[in-house]
């Protein structure tokens, strides 16, 4: 085994993890899906108001490559298909179909394809789209396309196992108890990318974890290995690099370097579709935090109102402040729970007054947000930049490579909160380029029918005069005729005849 | 002596080469301008579009505040660029609004085709006894088109 790496910057957080096993919540009442999965991409409904549904039926079909499709997670009638509040950065409602489950939990026929060496790769990539798999670690991209790497062949596929948010341990649950999946999740996806090396990369403080794995995996040519647990590091590329010091550049794909990483959720998923034909229908969550009286793991169907599965968790307690999604640093803040469960949901955190933020104060530059950013940036200067907003220097100083993991904001003495500046400026700076954009097609298409109405104008002017000279033609003509045919210069005289 | 002489001579010749081979083309002041400008081409600043209204600033024949859609910020850019102060905008001209998108009901349209000549960046769609509508993704905003509408079916809309 090759000796493990550093990444630069990066922060020892307190875990806050629990050990728990992975409980059932009952069926809900209601299950909720929202057909916008990606900035402007729904998918598109396949059922109608009051029709039946059964567990793992498709719903809503993709609409285009970004999307996936949506399932059922359990039978009953199509209620509405209406706006509802959804987990979302900037938007508060949005298109959802809203299924009332008749507690029957009826399923379609599964259709596993039984030995996946069976099938080429393209087919198990079109099974595992069809079975709407996202990646679980919270971005939700379609795995399909991840798994589509037609320019660049693959050395080495990384599970990334190393779920380095303080609070979330919905990953460690499932490695503990479903680690042969796990297993053989893994080599579907080293079978269908061809990849000679599969590495499942899990944090050093997971001993249970490990002791699974490395028990499932005996037989096979795997290799587990634990990493220093240092936030980010469950980071794509900060993982690459501790496990085989290849740094990927800021605005490449680590594809294009012949790597892919996976989700511990997502092999496993995977292994669900291809196995026992099973579509994305459940995930395995944590809710968690101080705010909850009694945090666990859930395996809970996506769909499931949140609000459900506090009340499973019994309850908030009463000085509850603060409902997140994900986790502690990179989390999306909450404005009710009357939001249902997505693909992307890893982690519901409540938290009380204690776990709160001190008041904001000046920027002192004591340079400390700089030794912990794990990409090299200089949050000193963009926060700067951004607080003036000088857009440009902003992006002189790569915000874009900012990955918002908020080591900074953590750091900071003065409370300022640095990512949120961040992704305000990363949309103001977005936001100029679609104008700059719109002004650039507006000169554009100003120009050319300047350009058509001058080559109009042109040509009409040109026909005249040819017409003119035509017209002149004609008449010199005329005038030669009449004289050759009348050579006599003086008209006849009037009267005549 | 002779070598300076020599030296002066090659970079005398080098000078005029470049200034023949490399020569900017167009006004490069006028470019800058044109690239401030919001690219409406409303014609409020009393040009017909953007591009003649930079121009017209280079020359020092128009003033900077006269272009109502820049508005205020549009105006700082324009007096940073050309050293100058900052004045307020001219209101004679107009007065800053939020971005705007025309929109033709389209129950009412009558597909006279009046409203498509005036449009700078023909982002109207229709012909003569059909009904005609706005490529919203195209549209400026510049409310030329307004105006001309016989039965008045085209109102202004905030952009989302």
């Amino acid at each position: 085994m090759n000796p493990l790496n550093k990444f630069s910057g990066g922060l020892k957080l307190t875990a806050h993890k629990l050990i728990s096993p992975i409980n059932s919540p009952p069926l809900p009442q209601r299950l909720i899906y929202p057909l916008l999965q990606r900035a402007d991409c729904s998918a598109k409904p396949v059922v109608k108001i009051g029709e039946r549904v059964l567990k793992g039926q498709l719903i809503a079909q993709a609409t285009d490559n970004l999307t996936v499709p949506i399932h059922a997670a359990s039978s009953g009638i199509i209620e509405a298909i209406a706006p509802h509040n959804i987990p979302h950065a900037h938007q508060l409602e949005s298109e959802c179909i809203i299924i009332k489950t008749d507690g029957l939990d009826e399923s379609v026929t599964l259709k596993p394809l039984a030995n996946y060496k069976d099938y080429q790769p393209t087919d198990l990539r079109q099974h595992i789209h069809q079975a709407g798999i996202v990646g679980l670690g919270g971005a939700a991209f379609p795995t399909a396309i991840k798994l589509h790497t037609p320019e660049q062949a693959i050395h080495t596929l990384i599970i990334n196992g190393a779920e380095c948010e303080p609070y979330i341990s919905c990953d460690v649950a499932l490695m503990q108890t479903y680690a042969e999946e796990i297993i053989q999740g893994a080599l579907i996806l080293q079978y269908i990318l061809n990849a000679p090396r599969c590495i499942i990369a899990l944090e050093n403080t997971q001993q249970n974890a490990y002791h699974a794995l490395t028990n499932a995996s005996q037989s096979h040519n795997l290799e587990i290995i634990q990493i220093p647990a240092i936030y980010p590091t469950g980071g794509e590329k900060q993982l690459i690099k501790v496990l085989t010091n290849v740094d990927i550049p800021a605005k490449a794909l680590p594809s294009a370097y012949g790597f892919i990483c996976q989700n511990i959720g997502t092999v496993y998923a995977v292994h669900q579709a291809i196995t026992l034909g099973l579509p994305l229908i459940e995930r395995i969550i944590t809710i968690t935090g101080s705010g909850i009286k009694n945090p666990q793991n859930l395996r809970v169907r996506i769909g499931t109102p949140i609000e459900d599965l506090i009340a499973f968790c019994s309850g908030y307690h009463v000085e509850v402040e603060k409902l997140i999604m994900g986790g502690s640093m990179m989390g999306l803040s909450l404005g009710s729970d009357d939001i249902p469960v997505i693909k992307a949901s890893n982690c519901f955190l409540a938290l009380t007054k204690n776990d709160k933020i001190t008041a904001q104060q000046s920027c002192i530059r004591c340079g400390e947000c700089e030794q912990v950013c794990p990409v090299s940036l200089l949050p000193q200067q963009l926060h700067w930049y951004s607080q003036s907003q000088q857009l440009d220097l902003c992006e002189d100083y790569q915000l874009f490579d900012c990955i918002e993991c908020g080591c900074c904001d953590v750091v900071c003495p003065s409370h300022i909160p640095l990512v949120q500046q961040f992704r305000t400026a990363k949309i103001d700076i977005k936001i100029k380029q679609q104008q700059q954009d719109k002004a650039l097609l507006a000169k554009k298409r100003f120009e050319n029918r300047q350009a058509r109405l001058a080559k109009a104008e042109q040509e009409k002017q040109l026909k005249a005069e040819k017409r003119q000279a035509a017209i002149d033609k004609m008449k010199a003509a005329a005038k030669k005729k009449r004289e050759s045919a009348n050579p006599s210069p003086n008209p006849l005289p009037k009267g005549e005849g | 002596m002779l070598i300076l002489s020599l030296l002066f001579a090659f970079l005398g010749l080098l000078l005029g080469y470049a200034s023949t081979h490399f020569k900017v083309k167009g006004d490069p002041l006028v470019e800058k301008i044109d690239a401030l400008l919001p690219q409406t081409q409303c014609g409020q600043c009393n040009y017909i579009g953007c591009r003649p209204y930079a121009e017209a600033i280079a020359s020092g024949e128009a003033d900077i505040n006269q272009c109502p859609p820049a508005g205020e910020e549009g105006i700082i850019a324009l007096a940073d660029l050309l050293g100058i102060e900052k004045k307020p905008l001219n209101t004679e001209y107009g007065i800053a609004k939020s971005p705007q998108v025309a929109f033709i009901i389209e129950q009412d349209c009558i597909g006279c085709v009046k409203c498509i000549p005036p449009c700078p960046v023909d982002a109207i769609l229709g012909a003569s006894k059909q009904m005609h509508t706005v490529i919203a993704d195209e549209c400026t905003g510049c409310e030329l088109c307004i105006a001309p509408c016989p039965v008045d079916c085209i109102v202004m809309r905030a952009v989302k």
